[in-house]
């Protein structure tokens, strides 16, 4: 099919949109396959084909577990990752009545904590200013917690747009030192499988789809002791967290993919990091164009950039014509019509932005590609413009 | 009240990036010292015109309301 594709001159499709959603891992392909079979019955029930369905979902928790180097029972399997952030966010604030539900999270929390917070009450948050890279100083999130009514604190791992880590580690420590007892919600969306998750959290939330398990599972983590009540109507099912039928064969397909990500996130990391630096250096060197987002400190399959004068619908579309398939976060391109938050928390430009998130297979001649795609793509849209 | 400028570019309606496109062709009208003023409706503006004038080194003066209530935000060429 390769070679066909080459000879008839239709360009080979090259997906750089993981950030979004990765291909179902092959480690979770066939585990999805074999627990649609064994894992059908109702986890709760006593017979023989619930009792298989339950032992699978205890499995997929437990290697959830062991993979995050956290506690089975600390681990849920929610919805999607929305879910485990709505979730993780509205059970810490609902746990504590007398402390308030003013939010302080980072400029550049994705909108899943954007929106629960606003869900919980329309207005009083406190937004943490970033730096030039993205990246919030854990003085200015501790100074902003310590405002009255703080109900929590929100700061996520990695940025899912600009790849910048944010330092959660240090945030949990100056939280504790300065004896703001103020839980600490982590949104682990963009990191998780791929980066061991950082300490400190009160909870935290991830997304298996990015990690390249199905898409209809989200993790939510709440540490041991720390206190949380369910923000919305319960259930009596196998998770006080969660609500609702388990998708056990999911959940179990996204605990393989989990597995093996990170068996093999060592070596995919570095791989993906040196291209990451290829892209960076290639783009830079386009005229206009201003790579956003830490160099260093970041996740290591991601990179954005922003080219003037472009419009990025534009540019998304001249590159997917060429069998290039990325995410943007220029106004044009979002549903909202408004440019992205997270550029503009940074300084960054907002037009003409492209992200690139790398499969785990990416290879050099993908990223050659495209860097020899890009200059002309950007030229015509600009020659379009009169430029 | 708005600020007398030297060169006035009157962008409503404009969809990103035709605003700062605009200012990106027109600054050099104007000598080194002087002030632009880019009157823009889209909500993109509000970023790309500061961050413009950090790629370019020009000096991002601040924003303003127009008499229409639509923003202007005034740049100083300093190059």
């Amino acid at each position: 099919m390769t070679k066909a594709a080459a000879r008839s001159g239709v360009p080979l499709p090259r997906y750089f949109d993981t950030a979004s959603a990765e291909s179902l891992h092959p480690a979770a392909r066939e585990t999805l396959l074999a627990a649609l079979d064994q894992g059908y019955a109702d986890p709760r029930r006593l017979h023989g084909p619930a009792r298989s369905a339950r032992l699978l979902l205890d499995n997929a928790r437990a290697v959830v577990a062991e993979c995050l180097e956290v506690r089975p029972d600390e681990v849920s399997f929610t919805s999607s990752g929305t879910d485990a952030v709505h979730r993780g966010l509205l059970g810490l604030v609902a746990a504590r009545p007398g402390r308030g539900d003013r939010v302080v999270r980072t400029a550049v929390e994705h909108s899943a904590v954007v929106h629960a917070a606003a869900w919980r009450r329309p207005e009083g948050h406190l937004e943490v200013p970033v730096d030039r890279t993205g990246r919030v100083a854990p003085e200015d999130v501790v100074a902003a917690a310590g405002s009255p009514e703080v109900g929590v604190v929100a700061v996520q791992s990695a940025n899912h747009e600009v790849g910048t880590l944010q330092p959660v580690t240090e945030v949990a420590s100056a939280l504790r030192a300065a004896s703001y007892d103020v839980p600490l919600l982590v949104d682990a969306c963009a990191s998780m499988g791929r980066l061991p998750l950082p300490d400190g959290w009160s909870a935290a939330a991830g997304s298996a789809h990015k990690w390249g398990g199905p898409a209809g599972v989200g993790v939510l983590l709440v540490r041991k002791g720390v206190r949380w009540v369910t923000p919305f109507p319960g259930d009596d099912r196998v998770d006080e967290r969660v609500s609702g039928f388990e998708n056990v064969p999911a959940a179990l397909a996204a605990a393989a993919a989990l597995q093996a990500v990170v068996a093999e996130r060592d070596a995919v990391n570095a791989r993906q990091a040196a291209l990451v630096d290829r892209v960076r250096a290639g783009v830079a060197a386009v005229p206009d164009v201003e790579v956003v987002g830490d160099p260093i400190d970041r996740l290591p399959h991601l990179v954005t950039f922003s080219c003037l004068y472009v419009d990025g619908e534009a540019l998304v579309d001249g590159l997917a014509r060429r069998g290039f398939s990325v995410a943007s976060g220029s106004a044009c391109t979002s549903s909202s019509l408004e440019p992205s938050r997270v550029l503009a928390a940074m300084g960054a430009l907002t037009h003409g932005n492209v992200r690139l998130s790398l499969t785990r297979d990416a290879t050099e001649d993908d990223v050659d590609a495209f860097l020899a795609a890009l200059p002309e793509v950007v030229a015509g849209i600009r020659a379009d413009a009169g430029l | 009240m708005s600020t007398a400028v030297d060169l006035e570019l009157d962008c409503r309606g404009l969809l990103c990036p035709l605003p700062v496109i605009e200012l990106g062709r027109r600054y050099a009208e104007v000598p080194p010292g002087a002030l632009v003023a880019v009157v823009a409706d889209d909500v993109a503006a509000r970023h790309d015109v500061p961050a413009w004038c950090r790629m370019r080194g020009q000096e991002y003066v601040g924003e303003e309301i127009a008499d229409d209530g639509v923003p202007r935000y005034l740049v100083r060429r300093v190059t």
